[in-house]
């Protein structure tokens, strides 16, 4: 697209297309990185959040925290249908119990939850918080309004950049030379640079968590091969989906397995004799023909149906799955719980080869699989996604420079994208620093405390937007990324002075989950860090230090 | 691009409809095309769930196709010529195979 209408390239064209979509929604994608970056330690910022619950530690025999979390539930739920226990594990201190009374409400609304101390299985009360879950929900269907309309928004900002990230490939002709080319402190080019290199040095990951969330937000967004191959049955489609990895997807929905696994209890149960059995006693052996049937995986997760009632059943699921195309399937025994003797043993789902490669590409989204080295690959993939952006959103800033600087005054619409740009880029850092210190520092017994720690977040990113509107753009990035490293680097310092495990202590217990949490917040302080020394040393604006005309970027 | 000349008006008429063509048009193909896929999949004898698992996650790469086509190709005449044809010729693909089945069963 050239104003003259001359005839143009492919990649100059694309390099207009790349550039446009880019800016139009590169604060939003920022947002949706920097937040989705965070939430591959979901279980980790909602283990930091709640500190209450570091105190549990769970000892080392396993069928030990089992019979312990049982007796616990006795006296929690007896009268329940069913209880489900997640085990402690790398990423989790306590044990998470969820049962379901008789006539509970379908789906979420009727399961009733609570943490359970896993040395002695006592219920542990936690202060009221969203915890990590605000920052995963925000990333893909954002707050204050409601969930499809953010999931609407956020779907169409993907869509953008599937766009801007293939049409930013098909740009660079010299896209492999260009990831080993860094020159630094020339301005314009250093950021082109680092922009490019961001951008390449992930792209398998970009790729792959666009064209993810696109699959995984499918249904709301391209409704109508459903729509027409199901006669407007989209319901049954969904059924006949989900189907196909039966007994997936469970861990956090908690919808559906109640009803799949009670059905299969009722039903098969009858002939069992009355007298209740004491589980506690009972889930040792169990516990260990678990260990023998996968020496490879512990046990993830007990449910127990119709507990206290004739005919219940015990089903052990293992932690984890071998397999990306089952997302996260794993196995299970169900055992009789009078007798102890296994009763069913459900063969793991095999999807086909449609639902495999859409189950494929949502595990590698999500990354439920990922043991600590790869969850730690993902996180950092994420912060180089986040960073491709937020340098893009620059770029597009400093290679106005030399016009601003001809026509002796700033643009208003570029001052806008200015001081926009520092207001997100570290704005939300900043917002999301302040989230995680009130956490520790609102009374635990405060009102509405968990949408007070929400609403902080919110004023936070406010007063840092007000902060760059006031300020002249580099010394608000420079103040700004000053005020990230004091919030994050002292988050680990806060943490055991209000309660939780701090390093010293984490440490030596082994809690991987809190350890994860508090070296998350030094990187990236220390990257934030990186940035103001970068800004307080070459004290000068970026306009003096561009260097001589461009010839690659022009489109 | 963005010199001290203001751009010519005619200029930003034709991206503005480029952009549309790009957005709406484009994903009107995509669906087209997932509509008409879910249907001739089954033709292959796919079933019925991953016919339209299949041409739903692939049309995203029909609409990102389209796009870019929209923003290459020379004149804005032949961008929406080419995004309308090939919408109406899935449309009608998808019309034929209802058809099929209908008359079939």
């Amino acid at each position: 697209m050239r104003p003259d209408g001359k005839p143009e390239g492919i990649r100059q064209s694309m390099s207009w297309l790349h550039t446009w979509t880019g800016i139009v929604l590169g604060w939003l994608l920022y947002a949706v990185f920097f937040t989705g970056t965070l939430s591959y330690f979901l279980d980790e910022v909602n283990l930091w959040m709640k500190p209450e619950l570091h105190a549990s530690v769970p000892g080392a025999d396993a069928a030990q925290t089992a019979a312990v979390a049982l007796a616990g539930m006795q006296k929690l739920a007896p009268a329940a249908n069913t209880w489900t226990l997640e085990m402690p594990n790398e990423r989790q201190t306590t044990v998470s119990a969820s049962w379901r009374d008789r006539n509970a409400a379908a789906g979420r609304a009727g399961t009733k939850r609570a943490e359970l101390d896993a040395a002695t299985g006592e219920k542990i009360e936690a202060r009221e918080t969203r915890g990590g879950n605000f920052l995963y929900r925000f990333h893909f269907e954002l707050h204050a309004m409601d969930r499809a309309t953010g999931r609407w928004i956020v779907g169409i900002a993907t869509m953008f950049m599937f766009v801007a990230i293939i049409s930013g490939v098909i740009t660079h002709k010299k896209i492999f030379t260009d990831f080993f080319t860094f020159r630094p402190k020339k301005g314009q080019r250093s950021w082109l640079d680092a922009h490019n290199a961001t951008a390449v040095l992930a792209l398998p990951f970009h790729i792959m968590i666009t064209f993810s969330g696109l699959l995984l937000l499918m249904a709301m967004l391209m409704p109508w091969g459903a729509e027409i191959a199901y006669d407007g049955d989209r319901q049954a489609y969904n059924m006949e989906r989900r189907g196909m990895v039966a007994g997936a997807q469970q861990q956090r929905e908690g919808e559906g397995k109640e009803g799949r696994e009670g059905r299969g209890g009722r039903s098969r149960g009858g002939a069992a004799d009355a007298a209740p059995v004491d589980l506690a006693a009972a889930i040792g052996p169990m516990m260990a023909q678990a260990r023998n049937a996968w020496p490879e995986h512990a046990v993830g997760r007990i449910t127990v149906n119709r507990p206290n009632k004739p005919g219940a059943t015990v089903e052990l699921r293992a932690h984890g799955s071998d397999s990306l195309t089952t997302r996260g399937a794993s196995e299970r025994l169900v055992f009789d719980a009078a007798t102890g003797k296994i009763k069913e043993r459900p063969p793991l789902p095999t999807p086909s080869a449609a639902s495999a490669v859409g189950n494929v590409f949502a595990s590698a989204h999500m990354g439920r699989f990922a043991g600590p080295a790869v969850r730690w690959l993902l996180f950092l993939s994420g912060v180089v996604g986040t960073a491709m952006v937020a340098t893009g959103l620059v770029l597009w800033v400093v290679k106005r420079a030399p016009e601003r600087r001809k026509l002796g005054r700033t643009p208003f619409g570029h001052r806008v994208v200015e001081v926009t740009n520092i207001g997100v880029i570290t704005g939300l850092a900043l917002a999301t620093g302040a989230y995680f210190w009130l956490n520790r520092l609102l009374p635990v017994e405060m009102a509405e405390r968990a949408a007070w720690e929400i609403n902080g977040f919110f004023l936070a990113w406010l007063a840092a937007l007000v902060h760059a509107a006031l300020r002249p753009a580099r010394s608000a990035w420079k103040e700004q990324c000053i005020a990230i490293v004091v919030l994050f680097v002292l988050l680990p310092i806060v943490n055991p002075v209000t309660g939780g495990h701090g390093l010293f202590t984490s440490i030596p217990l082994g809690q991987a989950g809190i350890v994860g949490f508090d070296f998350a917040m030094l990187a990236i302080a220390a990257l934030f860090g990186w940035i103001a020394r970068h800004l307080v040393r070459k004290d000068r604006p970026v306009a003096q230090v561009v260097p001589a005309p461009l010839k690659e970027v022009t489109p | 691009m963005s010199k001290n000349t203001p751009l010519p008006a005619s200029y930003r008429w034709r991206v503005a409809s480029r952009s549309v063509a790009a957005i709406f048009g484009g994903y009107a193909l995509a669906a087209a095309w997932a509509a008409s896929m879910s249907l001739w999949l089954q033709q292959t004898g796919m079933s019925r769930v991953d016919a339209v698992t299949t041409a739903t996650m692939s049309s995203f790469v029909v609409h990102l196709c389209a796009a870019l086509w929209v923003f290459a190709v020379a004149s804005t005449r032949r961008a929406w010529l080419g995004i309308v044809l090939s919408t109406a010729l899935l449309a009608a693909l998808t019309w034929l195979a209802r058809a099929g089945a209908g008359g079939a069963a």
